[in-house]
């Protein structure tokens, strides 16, 4: 081809010998990656990244944090406010420019004890998410792992714990012992860490009999390095799904909790403890009512868009499941 | 199957116990006794009284005593309603909480599958999309959020409904919607998952490919088979429902059992709070174990002697 072109109308260059020059063959340069090498991490990123819903969510819950952490020292800064100092001449107030919540039946403000319940709603749902996480893993991982005998009776027991239900658990408990942040928070993980449990062993239970843990394990390596080198990054994908979503069920059944009366005691604030306070004049106080349940929903919201964002990046041959 | 039913019939007896277990040593860990008062009680009318209620025994012949009444349905006497018994408490109030559950496990399973077999059927069009816009909404919003701004809008400032009581069908309505929003946003997303799944599976393309009519297909392969997965969620719908009903009767002013739960809970009436825990208890585990029962009837691909995989 290029031949017929020379020869139609441009003449033959003449060419000598210093005109060429040797070709370095250098292996490792042709087989260079020009474009930048995208990590699964980053892969990951990029997918959830496009996902217009979900990056929604994950800006949704950074506001909501940092409003949490700024809000009550922004108003404690404006107006000197914390979230028990009352003003008796002033409760049920509307939502104005000194009060921007408004007040509560005690003449709190709403704006501070709002954010302050954000504030705990999120510790709470966070922490027992991050303890379920911890035994979860440990407890499947080592279901997963060893298999056999060791599995069946440990699977067993988690089954009867499981059967047990969650909630009367945590009530029961919180009837006993005295509400607080450390309580509610032991008994809403006190079996919660059972769902993450069976998904760390049905993935370590898929990947152990990959090749590349055969692979390992004949180089020598020992159940450690197994364990946190090859098969726990590699089941992290459910891993995340499953905490990101427990976050909003632990959020839920701590407002539950509140609203009957078993969640964090006043004058601290919950979003659950709000509602439930609001119930009693919010036909003619709504706003009572408004700010937590909204916050309540938007950060529940948040999560479960999150985690379903997640899950299509993380596995998109989920995708529309 | 037989043995398979026994083995979850145990296990299910064996969480039952330890949840009975549980809830008699918490409620011995708890501070003071149910004689306490403001007054001091003189030693020998505390004596007297403790013989009666069987305290005076050593605790694992309480424990033993418990047992043995709880297997004759005997839940003991309530500690702040003088001399009403905890089972009979139970009895009056249950009926009316059970009716509503039971219209609102209905509602949601006709509603929740209905849309989700719309979605299914109008897959990426604008039925689909709002109906899983309106299911993610459903799925976060607490029910005692949704029952109050229902009662709000609906009854208090439109005036449409009754505020609160259970007098006529229409005051049905509320309390049901309230309870039914999250049941019908899970049954609705799974149904449609479900459905897209079996739309796409090749014995529906041979139905096509044959002839069949658009309803037959959709009746005799798609439904029948993409319903399956819903039989799991009637567990998880049933705690739904009483967790819910708690919330929704007090707020509701309805007086079945969930308003003698939170009542009993504020007025620390330990032994009526135990009596509907174990109560709930019984009927979640109940549900569980109907569950695990059914989805093995209804679905031949499960095999009965490999137990639970995957």
């Amino acid at each position: 081809m290029a031949n017929n072109n020379l020869t139609n109308k441009q003449p033959i260059p003449t060419l000598t010998a210093a005109d060429f020059q040797p070709v370095d063959i250098n292996q490792r340069e042709s087989e260079a990656i020009k474009r930048e090498s995208l990590s699964a991490w980053r892969d990951t990123w990029e997918r959830l990244r496009s996902n217009k819903v979900a990056m929604g969510a994950l800006i949704a819950l950074f506001v909501i944090v940092l409003a949490s952490l700024i809000g009550p020292v922004i108003s404690h800064w404006v107006h000197g406010y914390n979230y028990k100092s009352n003003d008796l001449l002033a409760t049920n107030q509307k939502p104005s420019g000194t009060h921007w919540f408004g007040t509560d039946d005690l003449g709190r403000d709403m704006f501070v004890r709002t954010w302050m319940g954000a504030r705990i709603s999120l510790t709470i749902g966070l922490a027992a998410a991050l303890i379920d996480l911890l035994i979860g893993v440990i407890y499947g991982g080592i279901m997963g792992y060893f298999g056999g005998r060791v599995d069946t009776v440990m699977n067993k027991f988690s089954e009867i714990l499981y059967a047990i239900p969650y909630l009367l658990v945590t009530i029961l408990l919180l009837v006993v012992f005295k509400p607080s942040l450390g309580t509610i928070i032991l008994a809403l993980t006190i079996t919660g860490w059972i769902n993450m449990s069976w998904i760390v062993r049905g993935e370590i239970l898929k990947l152990k009999s990959r090749e590349y843990v055969l692979a390992s394990r004949s180089m020598g390596a020992g159940t450690g390095r197994l364990l946190f080198r090859h098969l726990l990054p590699n089941a992290s994908g459910p891993i995340i799904v499953t905490l990101t979503l427990s976050v909003p069920s632990a959020i839920f059944a701590e407002s539950f909790l509140s609203f009957l009366g078993l969640g964090v005691q006043a004058p601290i604030s919950s979003l659950g403890s709000m509602v439930e306070n609001a119930l009693t004049g919010w036909m003619y106080y709504p706003w009572r009512m408004l700010f937590p349940a909204v916050l309540i929903s938007l950060i529940m919201l948040a999560f479960t868009l999150l985690g379903d964002g997640l899950r299509d990046a993380l596995d998109p041959s989920l995708k529309n499941k | 199957m037989a043995r398979y039913v026994t083995s979850k019939f145990l296990y299910t007896l064996l969480s039952l116990f330890i949840l009975i277990t549980a809830t008699f040593f918490l409620m011995k860990a708890i501070p003071g006794d149910p004689f306490m008062s403001e007054k001091e009680v003189p030693a020998p009318i505390r004596a007297r009284l403790e013989a009666q209620y069987g305290l005076d025994k050593p605790e694992i012949v309480q424990y033993v005593n418990y047992l043995g009444n709880i297997l004759q349905g005997d839940l003991g006497i309530s500690m702040k309603k003088l001399n009403q018994d905890v089972g009979h408490i139970i009895g009056q109030t249950f009926g009316v909480s059970l009716r509503l559950g039971l219209v609102a496990v209905v509602v949601s399973v006709i509603v929740g599958v209905g849309l989700g077999l719309l979605a299914a059927l109008y897959h990426r069009k604008l039925i689909d999309n709002v109906t899983m816009v309106l299911a993610v909404l459903g799925m976060s919003v607490p029910s005692f959020v949704l029952a109050s701004l229902l009662q709000y809008l609906l009854a208090f400032r439109l005036d449409l409904f009754h505020v609160t009581g259970l007098k006529g069908p229409l005051d049905y309505v509320l309390p049901v919607a309230a309870l039914s929003a999250q049941p019908i946003a899970f049954i609705a997303r799974l149904t449609r998952s479900s459905m897209l799944e079996v739309l796409h599976a090749d014995y529906v393309k041979t139905a096509k490919a044959k002839g069949l009519k658009w309803p037959a297909i959709l009746w005799k392969h798609v439904i029948r088979n993409g319903i399956l997965p819903i039989v799991t969620y009637v567990g998880p719908m049933t705690a739904n429902v009483i967790t819910g009903s708690v919330v929704v009767e007090r707020i509701f002013g309805i007086g079945g059992i969930g308003k003698v739960y939170v009542d009993s809970i504020n007025n620390r009436d330990y032994t009526l709070i135990m009596g509907i825990t174990l109560f709930y208890g019984i009927i979640l585990m109940a549900a569980r174990f109907i569950t695990d029962i059914v989805y093995v009837l209804v679905d031949p691909r499960i095999k009965l002697t490999s137990g639970k995989e995957g």
